[in-house]
């Protein structure tokens, strides 16, 4: 069976695995770098990502991680997760797991009371997506190799770069599962894929 | 396409996001910074945390609007504000302020001593405390997005705190047990609204996050709460008033995560100073009890 796991440091981790057992996948929660052996794909939640990056040194994880996604493993980040995988952060000079050729903002929509929800169009998955931005970061710019996946009032808010997939909205809050279920399907090519080889 | 602010989604969701966290009571910049370098998902800015509050006596409002201001400035994370019970103008201001959200908090002095303040009105999520599901179940009826146990704040004693969160969770089972027709009596006797009781019997748990407040001195103490199946956990006074800040923020937000590993909580625990001094409960009068403020 295929086994997602969330990365468990903080955040919606539980909405997540919820979507992933919805898609018939098992889910996992991921809390060590020994939990990266035990998944075919994995899913940075949403949250708050300096303290998630906080964490994720504190535990020793950024180097398996990195490994993880460098091996074709898939990975989705979504809102805070999609910090994590940017390769530049507006504003800062540091990045995180910095693999995702992409530029973010982050809370580029301002505070709390500007959090919103609109329908989305995503390509491959659905024309009316739920959208729910929280606090959300935008992706600001892609390099050549990135597909845009969605854009919202000229905004780019999800995208793909092979097996590293990122989005600025919360799809587990919501009850449509057709964002984790594009996911899933990433993840079950990428173990046919690995069997060939 | 239309944008919709303000939902209740939007509003639950930013509390789901906190979850695992550690949320901090700071009262100026420089320790908003801490806090945030420490790992904190959010900070809450005040003029005084809760034990300075219960040695100054008198009435406590509102921080002043420069010193929240200050925080926003200082930090990226989240940043909460507390509001007097049933004070709508004190959270129009801090709503208008652009705070992330308001703690409608009895750690203030009240200004009704009816009624709570109508959180389904405002753009900006509310978290309010609660004792019991009725107390919980009534906040989430006038829309607040986040609950948190009251405990006793500023006291540094984790046992009211305890109380607040096994009392809620108990009852929350014995809801999703019971049949639907005993939910309208169950109501009443918890003095709860009947729509959100049969929610929670529907989906088996409290429709937003409650986190763990009002006590938190240390480490275990926030791994306490979270064994106990606390989604997360702010801390008043515990940090700043502990002997070494830095030292105990950090060690927080990692007993928070790693609840379960009691090996690493022992190391977490070592060489982080002095807590807080504790109050005992029996040493409180009744006018001293913040937790019986909120109707």
């Amino acid at each position: 069976m295929t086994t997602i796991g969330v990365l468990a440091l903080q955040g919606a981790v539980r909405e997540h695995a919820r979507a992933i057992e919805k898609c018939g996948a098992k889910a996992l929660e991921v809390k060590s770098a020994d939990d990266l052996q035990k998944i075919d794909g994995l899913i940075l939640p949403g949250g708050e990502s300096t303290t998630m990056r906080r964490l994720i040194d504190t535990y020793d994880m950024m180097k398996p991680l990195k490994r993880f996604i460098s091996v074709d493993k898939p990975v989705f980040g979504t809102c805070a997760g999609l910090i994590l995988l940017a390769r530049k952060i507006e504003g800062s000079d540091d990045n995180h797991i910095g693999m995702m050729d992409i530029v973010v903002q982050r809370n580029s929509y301002g505070r709390q009371v500007n959090s919103f929800e609109t329908s989305l169009e995503i390509k491959d998955v659905a024309d009316d997506f739920p959208g729910v931005f929280i606090r959300a970061p935008h992706i600001v710019s892609v390099e050549e190799d990135v597909e845009i996946l969605c854009e919202h009032d000229g905004r780019i808010v999800m995208a793909r770069q092979g097996c590293m997939l990122g989005c600025a909205f919360h799809p587990e809050l919501t009850d449509d599962s057709r964002v984790m279920a594009y996911f899933a399907k990433m993840v079950r090519a990428s173990i046919l894929a690995r069997i060939k080889r | 396409m239309t944008k919709k602010v303000g939902t209740v989604l939007v509003k639950r969701g930013m509390a789901e996001m906190q979850k695992g966290g550690v949320i901090m009571d700071v009262v100026n910049a420089e320790q908003a910074r801490i806090a945030e370098k420490a790992g904190a998902v959010a900070v809450m800015a005040l003029e005084r945390v809760p034990s300075d509050i219960r040695k100054a006596g008198g009435v406590a409002r509102m921080a002043d609007p420069t010193i929240v201001e200050e925080v926003m400035k200082a930090v990226s994370i989240p940043v909460m504000a507390k509001a007097r019970i049933g004070h709508i103008v004190e959270a129009r201001i801090l709503e208008a302020m652009g705070v992330d959200y308001i703690d409608e908090s009895e750690v203030l002095t009240p200004a009704d001593e009816e009624y709570h303040i109508l959180k389904s009105s405002f753009t900006v999520p509310f978290v309010c405390g609660c004792r019991d599901l009725g107390e919980a179940a009534r906040r989430i009826g006038e829309g607040a997005a986040m609950l948190r146990t009251k405990g006793e704040p500023g006291t540094g004693n984790i046992v009211e705190a305890v109380r607040h969160m096994r009392k809620v969770n108990a009852q929350v089972r014995r809801v999703v047990a019971m049949n639907e027709d005993e939910l309208m009596t169950e109501a009443k006797l918890l003095g709860a609204p009947y729509e959100i009781l049969l929610q929670i019997k529907k989906n088996g748990r409290l429709p937003v996050v409650n986190f763990a407040a009002g006590g938190v001195a240390t480490p275990a103490d926030a791994a306490l709460m979270m064994e106990l199946g606390a989604d997360g956990v702010f801390v008043g006074s515990g940090i700043f008033k502990s002997e070494n800040p830095a030292a105990f923020a950090k060690a927080i937000v990692e007993a928070t995560t790693n609840y379960k590993d009691y090996k690493l909580l022992a190391e977490i625990s070592k060489n982080i100073g002095t807590p807080m001094t504790g109050l005992e409960m029996s040493s409180l009068t009744s006018a001293d009890r913040m937790q019986d403020r909120g109707w």
